[in-house]
């Protein structure tokens, strides 16, 4: 027994086992590494460069033209909060209620299964498609480019987020719950808004705020429907001016000052974003 | 007996108290459609979002009806895209699309797998929430700060320490200096795939985490006990039982890059033409070409043409999404079944 298991062949082979688990492991460890270099670069860069372009002329001033010694991205940082804001509050109810619908009403049905299928492909799908067909719906009709255009293509962008966090947190509700408000004679439209949906609010609102961070860097559904703006406007009848819209063409321009800008921009948005993010997060934790 | 007599007297007082003749007690107020109002609510934002996705497919295909019409399936493999002439065809688009994808999954699928197989099997404790949740937010950080990130800092790198020297190194070689040749500005398919796999690896690593941690912790411990190594029970115990998830969650990976428009608009360099092997080239692909052109496109071809690549990429990402989606339930029932 002890001569078998010290016979050379079993002992290379299991050296040759132990030598390609140690290979494996490192190479993971590797992969590990590398992932977050990437994080640590890029959040690093940003920060850098970003931080030289933040000043109060930034949240002040309008998008200057090229070489100008002053100039900020106030109307971009507007229009984005604005356009970004009336999305969430026009895509978060229909995803709620979408929502309500999956977890509360369609579990069995087809229409539910159907629904939440095509929900999950919405939620990956190619955000300019979506610009698209804004643009064919509403740019196209109404000869212009506009900020409600903005708003509706980002609106289509939170649905889907909201449906997929609302549906999955109603259903870590448990039946009991229900079924306690059902014996005291709450109708079902009660159980679900002053129970279910009540008891899972942090959840939902996670969602919403994962929505928010997602829209508040989406630049390509933007392109073609609210377009950019030199100036300052509050009119979403007109072309409106956004955050990653203006980063884009001011990165891709040589204007030093416009490049400037960009990098400034690129902070704010990484901050916003990460923000958002870390906040969402916190609250999902604190709750479950 | 006497005793009981009063409680079963109260008892028929109460029973005649509840079928009263003046009828139940009235209720609160409490409104009587509430409830179908509330359900039809529901059941029409559902409904929403399937006209949502038909919509989409109309309009895209009406959009391109006139581009359709003049070239049919041999858009697919034009490959002239001239404004001036009015003549179009997606190939040099397409190419591009599908290139950048590739080389950016060739990147990004080791090393996901490398990322979660550290975060199931390898990381203390203490290590996997923080370092689960970095994962998480690069994938949060939005797709223009990894373009502009990738032209103005990672581009010029690349040029300089990789380009450059491959260059030197092949020069004259046939098929390998044709693949490195061009400008060195760090522009082009490689970097544009290098970004787009930097962007992905966070969805497939965090898909795949949760794939893994799926297997039961029976079946591992039983390699375990069996004397198996950590990398055996990967390979030979996670993976097989995970297999659909795995492909599903580098499906979703695809699904992404495929779509992908901003981190691949600042760096491939938006050149229609198609005259080298180069990885180094410019070159274009759909989601660039739309962000770049689609503002300005004259109305007519032009445009139909861009809106029939948007069409073919939705198509392409919705069969992509679709067979991930499909892959990763099957996981889920397949657990089902056997827990």
């Amino acid at each position: 027994m002890s001569l078998a298991a010290l016979d050379p062949s079993r002992l290379a082979h299991h050296r040759s086992r132990k030598r390609t688990n140690q290979i494996a492991l490192t190479l993971a460890l590797a992969a590990m590494s590398f992932g977050v270099f990437w994080l640590v670069w890029i959040l690093f860069e940003t920060i850098v460069l970003g931080i030289g372009g933040i000043s109060l002329s930034l949240f002040t001033q309008m998008t200057p033209p090229p070489q100008a010694d002053t100039g900020g991205l106030a109307n971009a940082i507007f229009g984005s909060m604005l356009m970004v804001c009336l999305a969430t509050a026009l895509g978060t109810p229909i995803g709620i209620l979408a929502g309500i619908y999956l977890a509360e009403y369609g579990q069995r049905g087809w229409l539910g299964s159907v629904t939440r299928f095509i929900n999950d492909i919405l939620l990956s799908a190619p955000s300019i498609v979506i610009g698209l067909f804004i643009y064919a719906v509403v740019v196209a009709r109404f000869k212009s480019f506009s900020g409600w255009a903005g708003v509706l293509a980002l609106a289509l962008i939170v649905i889907p987020v909201v449906i997929r966090t609302t549906e999955n947190m109603l259903a870590l509700i448990p039946n009991a719950l229900r079924e306690a408000a059902y014996a005291l004679g709450a109708p079902k439209w009660k159980v679900i808004l002053s129970i279910t949906l009540k008891a899972a609010r942090a959840g939902v609102l996670t969602g919403i705020l994962l929505a928010l961070a997602r829209i508040s860097g989406e630049t390509a559904p933007l392109l073609f429907t609210a377009l950019s703006n030199q100036f300052w406007n509050a009119d979403l009848g007109e072309p409106m001016a956004s955050l990653p819209v203006t980063i884009f063409k001011f990165a891709m321009s040589p204007y030093e000052n416009w490049q400037k800008l960009a990098w400034a921009g690129v902070f704010l948005i990484t901050l916003g974003v990460l923000a958002l993010n870390i906040i969402a997060r916190v609250l999902f934790r604190q709750k479950t | 007996m006497a005793a009981t007599l009063p409680a079963s007297q109260s008892l028929k007082a109460h029973r005649m108290d509840r079928t009263d003749p003046a009828g139940p007690p009235p209720r609160r107020a409490t409104l009587p459609w509430a409830d179908a109002v509330f359900a039809l609510a529901a059941k029409g934002a559902a409904i929403l979002t399937l006209a949502l996705l038909a919509g989409i497919i109309v309009s895209l295909v009406i959009g391109a009806a006139p581009a359709i019409q003049e070239y049919g399936l041999s858009f697919l493999w034009r490959s002239e895209w001239d404004p001036v002439q009015n003549q179009y065809g997606g190939l040099v688009m397409i190419y591009g699309t599908l290139m950048t994808s590739a080389i950016a999954l060739i990147i990004a699928v080791p090393v996901s797998f490398g990322i979660a197989i550290f975060l199931t099997e390898l990381s203390p404790g203490w290590l996997k929430r923080p370092l689960g949740t970095a994962i998480e937010l690069l994938a949060a950080v939005p797709s223009i700060v990894y373009g502009m990130w990738g032209l103005l800092v990672f581009g010029p790198i690349l040029a300089t320490y990789v380009q450059q020297p491959l260059q030197a190194a092949f020069t004259g070689v046939p098929v390998l200096g044709a693949l490195v040749s061009g400008p060195p500005v760090g522009i082009g398919i490689l970097s544009a795939g290098i970004i787009l796999a930097i962007m992905v690896i966070p969805f497939i690593a965090s898909v795949m985490r949760d794939v893994f941690e799926t297997t039961p912790a029976m079946l591992k411990e039983s390699a375990y006990g069996l004397g198996s190594t950590t990398w055996e029970v990967v390979w030979r115990v996670v993976l097989p039982y995970t297999k659909t998830g795995v492909v599903g969650a580098i499906m979703l990976g695809l699904g992404r890059a495929l779509g992908e428009t901003m981190a691949v608009t600042f760096v491939i360099g938006n050149f229609n033409q198609l005259n080298s092997l180069s990885m180094f080239e410019a070159a274009n692909s759909i989601t660039s070409a739309l962000a770049n052109e689609f503002a300005e496109a004259s109305e007519g071809l032009h445009q139909a043409s861009l809106i029939y690549l948007g069409l073919i990429l939705f198509l392409i990402t919705f069969v992509v999404l679709a067979l991930s989606k499909l892959l990763l339930s099957q996981l889920q029932k397949n657990e089902g079944k056997r827990s």
